[in-house]
């Protein structure tokens, strides 16, 4: 069964394409269940391999499967090979099980939309790209999926692609990734070049065997890893390309839920746990991912405050929690990092999912202004989101609070982080706890301001005939995969419980393997589990007055925040309006891009030099055709002539010159 | 024994006539047999290289060279009668629609 | 005496090309290039090509130049008058000929000529046979499916179409 783990990937393929090329003639019930049968295949498959390689000694969990050579040009193989060791196993679970819930939340929420097999073959093209990219053995195979899931992700924010804004939210996601995956080429040429070998293993090895510790300086390993993190901050939505993600909120929530919460966006933070030899051994990087991933945490954290929108409040969150991932990374836990990944995946799916719920009993209103007092009508999703919320906030016991405490418990601890880095990740703790409860209580507490939304899609004939009606709780499609989501939000935790609730961490201990090439520096002098406790207690401090903050301003003391935006006018604006980075980026890029393209692409290189050596060349045979023409002219025994003439040119030729 | 060079020789004036004949000429028919000159003139240089080289295959290729002069004296001849028919002349300058 | 042969045979050769160069009646010129068919299947012979000496009389000046004859006298064309709409070819043609005629016997008489064997010795038309029946066997047959399609061809192009009212 391991050897053949690679099978998990035909499924999801074989879904896409029946659902693809025959999904028009086929009935919804029929789409659904192909779709959702094939990603319960691929994650039995994965479940099963992850059973079999659990029951392996440690040092033995790692399984590699070539299927063909795909490249071979001189020096350079590419095979077409997958890897099954504990990191891929995490990841291809979390894929394949969240992908599952939010297939079948989609048979409920996309009910009744147009193209529901183009979503579906979409979908599930995207749990494909995102199993290659996971379980690639080389760096080439997981660029095909890294290019796929980009792919995947640019179709499915364009799913409404009669709006405008679908459409322009599409284009912005994909050029913003173009800017980070051009980097990471780069970043794979140059281990080529260094390494002789773009498959893990082998080019590890070489890394480990020419850099026997860290690299002094900014070197070629610190360039290489910089250029691999700019390709993670493309995809991963960190600062300064991050701003795709918000926008991609115009996509169907499931799909924001699946790819830009659970999975797709942490294929950066999959990547640099993956190439751990490299980073571990490159601290000038390291300090730049954990100061990226800080400040993002910070920055989005601070954005998300402000917001209106319930999935752009959620979509500034996973930015910020992104930056919590790359933090870890940075400060060379990566184990922490994979850890606050899978919570955040179960909490930050149950969110969307959940306000997919809200959004679907609203009839498309995303306005958090505009709902308040749903307690009363969902409080099935009121309970799920409190779950998620809490856990999101890092309320102790909940998942959140484990996988975030150990990031910052490093952060503080480890030879490569900083208290600074810490008290970062403390403030953007309070924050988190803050815009979550916020979104919270506007949504499903205190007064009422219901105003349904007019979205006009397929069954937009109900929906102004129900203009009046409550909003109710929707189906149990959706309801499933949220309450399986709320359990796994409380209890993911466990699996990496902290030194000082248990004696080993199972989560570090099973990925161990996995990291068995990076480099490992020596620690400054002990700990104690005291102090990491007492950190705990700070953080979770921070978290409650996060939330105290939110209780009083949206629940105690309404018009608390009014007059606090007023007193901080210039502060509360710059938060509104994101902290101005689109319109930074489109007075610095976009503009001078536009008018360069316009003004001297187009109408001097293009019309003058390509058209005019276009034109010119035209010109010219025209001119010479006026006069060759005259040679037709009709008459045979003149071509006759012309024939013997070079006949004899031809012999003359050869029998006094070339002889 | 003749010298090879003699046939040579006479293989190239016969050629060159055989063309003087294609360019003077305005009759479609004499022009052919023109033609039909200088395919006998190329004929005669190859028997005379066969027996040159002692090899037999240039008697082969002037036994094709006359299954395809064959062949084209058929079809050409068809070709003038056809064109006589339509245009009701001979005379090679007066077809001129194919020009510029 | 065989210089003698092959100087009558070139001579009327060459002087009966010139008829049907210069000649204004296409009959005439027709008549005459039988007799210079005739005079190179001389030559062919003396060469020791005796197969080809006798196809070149059967196929050439028989067959061939019959069909010429039948086509003229079906046609009956004009006596011809030389200076036609590009009389300036006329002037052109004379000396591009001679150059032309100078060049190839230039390359003729470069290029290689082995000392010369005899055919004859071995049976030529044994020889001939031999190599047209299995070294060339394929192109052979070929040339008889070319002569089929250019009877066919020469059928359609002629054949009076119902539609065609003349």
């Amino acid at each position: 069964m391991l050897e053949s783990f690679w099978i998990l990937l035909l499924f999801p393929l074989a879904g896409a394409a029946v659902n693809g090329l025959c999904g028009k003639r086929l009935p919804h019930k029929l789409i659904g269940l192909i779709a959702c049968g094939a990603v319960l295949a691929s994650f039995l498959v994965a479940a099963l391999a992850f059973v079999e390689l659990t029951g392996r000694a440690a040092d033995d969990r790692l399984v590699t499967v070539s299927l063909f050579t795909w490249i071979e040009a001189g020096e350079f193989v590419s095979r077409a090979a997958f890897l099954f060791d504990p990191l891929s196993a995490v990841m291809i679970l979390i894929v394949t099980g969240v992908g599952f819930l939010i297939h079948v939340y989609s048979i409920g929420y996309m009910h009744g939309e147009d193209g529901y097999y183009r979503y579906f073959s979409y979908l599930n093209l995207f749990i494909f790209m995102m199993s290659l990219l996971v379980l690639g053995d080389n760096f080439l195979v997981m660029f095909v999926g890294w290019e796929g899931v980009g792919l995947c992700s640019y179709l499915l924010i364009g799913y409404y692609f009669k709006e405008r804004f679908a459409g322009d939210a599409a284009k912005k996601a994909f050029v913003v990734n173009r800017v980070g995956d051009f980097a990471f080429l780069l970043g794979l040429f140059l281990i080529f070049r260094e390494f002789g070998s773009i498959t893990y293993l082998d080019a590890f090895q070489s890394v480990q065997s020419s850099y026997p510790g860290m690299e002094t300086g900014f070197g070629i390993l610190s360039l290489i890893t910089l250029l691999l993190f700019i390709g993670a901050t493309g995809k991963s939505a960190q600062t300064p390309l991050y701003v795709w993600l918000p926008d991609a909120m115009a996509g169907p929530t499931p799909v924001s839920a699946l790819i830009h919460a659970a999975t797709m966006v942490t294929a950066g933070v999959y990547m640099i746990a993956r190439c751990s030899p490299l980073y571990s051994r490159a601290p000038e990087t390291l300090l730049i991912v954990a100061v990226v991933g800080a400040a993002t945490a910070l920055l989005a954290a601070l954005i998300a405050i402000g917001q209106r929108d319930i999935k752009k409040v959620l979509a500034y969150s996973t930015v910020s929690q992104l930056g919590y991932m790359f933090v870890a990374c940075g400060v060379g836990a990566y184990a922490a990092g994979i850890f606050h990944l899978m919570t955040h995946a179960f909490f930050k799916a149950l969110l969307f999912l959940g306000s997919g719920s809200v959004i679907l009993a609203m009839h498309h209103q995303q306005n958090i202004f505009k709902m308040g007092g749903l307690k009363k009508y969902l409080p099935y999703t009121w309970g799920v989101m409190l779950v998620a919320t809490l856990a999101i906030a890092g309320v102790p016991g909940l998942s959140g609070f484990f996988s975030k405490d150990e990031i910052l418990w490093q952060a503080f601890s480890s030879p490569q982080g900083h208290p600074l880095i810490w008290a970062l990740g403390v403030a953007v703790a309070g924050l988190t706890a803050f815009y979550m409860f916020r979104m919270l209580f506007l949504t499903f507490h205190g007064q009422e301001r219901i105003e349904m939304g007019h979205h006009d899609d397929s069954h937009g004939e109900d929906d102004h005939s129900h203009h009046d009606a409550k909003p109710q709780e929707p189906g149990w499609s959706v309801r499933g995969p949220l309450g399986v989501l709320a359990v796994l939000s409380v209890l993911g935790g466990l699996v990496g419980l902290p030194a000082w609730l248990a004696s080993t961490n199972q989560l570090h201990h099973f990925l161990e393997p996995s990291f068995h090439y990076q480099f490992v520096p020596e620690a400054h002098g002990e700990h104690s589990h005291a102090l990491e406790m007492g950190l705990a207690g700070v953080t979770t401090l921070i978290g409650l007055m996060g939330i105290f903050v939110a209780y009083t301003a949206y629940l105690r003391r309404p018009h608390l925040p009014e007059q606090v935006s007023q007193r901080l006018s210039g502060l509360y604006r710059l938060i509104r309006q994101k902290f101005l980075v689109d319109e930074a980026y489109d007075a610095v890029i976009i503009r001078p891009t536009h008018w360069l393209s316009k003004n001297v692409l187009w109408k001097v290189f293009d019309d003058g030099v390509i058209d005019g050596a276009v034109n010119g060349t035209a010109t010219v045979v025209q001119i010479w055709a006026q006069q060759l023409r005259k040679i037709q002219n009709g008459y045979v025994r003149s071509y006759a002539t012309w024939i013997l003439l070079g006949t004899a040119l031809l012999f003359a030729y050869f029998s006094y010159f070339a002889a | 024994m003749v010298p090879t060079s003699h046939y040579l020789i006479l293989g190239a004036i016969l050629f060159a006539i055989g063309s003087f004949g294609v360019i003077f000429r305005r009759n479609a028919i004499t022009m052919f047999m023109c033609v039909e000159i200088m395919l006998n003139a190329v004929n005669l240089t190859l028997v005379a290289y066969s027996r040159s080289f002692n090899q037999v295959d240039g008697q082969i290729f002037v036994i094709f060279v006359m299954v395809v002069a064959a062949a084209e004296a058929a079809v050409g001849l068809a070709l003038i009668v056809l064109l006589n028919k339509r245009r009701g002349t001979l005379d090679v300058d007066q077809i001129d629609t194919m020009r510029w | 005496m065989e210089l003698v042969v092959f100087y009558l045979f070139a001579a009327l050769a060459v002087v009966t090309a010139l008829v049907v160069v210069f000649v204004q009646r296409a009959v005439y010129g027709a008549l005459s290039l039988i007799v210079c068919f005739a005079a190179i299947a001389g030559l062919f012979v003396q060469m020791e090509a005796k197969f080809l000496g006798a196809i070149q009389i059967i196929v050439y000046a028989g067959a061939i130049m019959v069909l010429f004859l039948f086509v003229i006298m079906l046609l009956d064309p004009q006596k011809e008058i030389f200076v036609g709409r590009k009389p300036a070819l006329l002037i052109y043609a004379s000396p591009l000929v001679i150059f032309f005629g100078y060049v190839l016997l230039r390359a003729l008489l470069d290029a290689p000529q082995p000392a010369q064997g005899s055919l004859a010795e071995r049976g030529a038309i044994r020889e001939v046979a031999h190599a047209l029946f299995q070294d060339y066997l394929l192109p052979f047959e070929l040339t008889g499916i070319l002569i089929l399609v250019a009877v066919l061809g020469a059928m359609v192009l002629t054949k009076r179409r119902p539609a065609e009212t003349e």
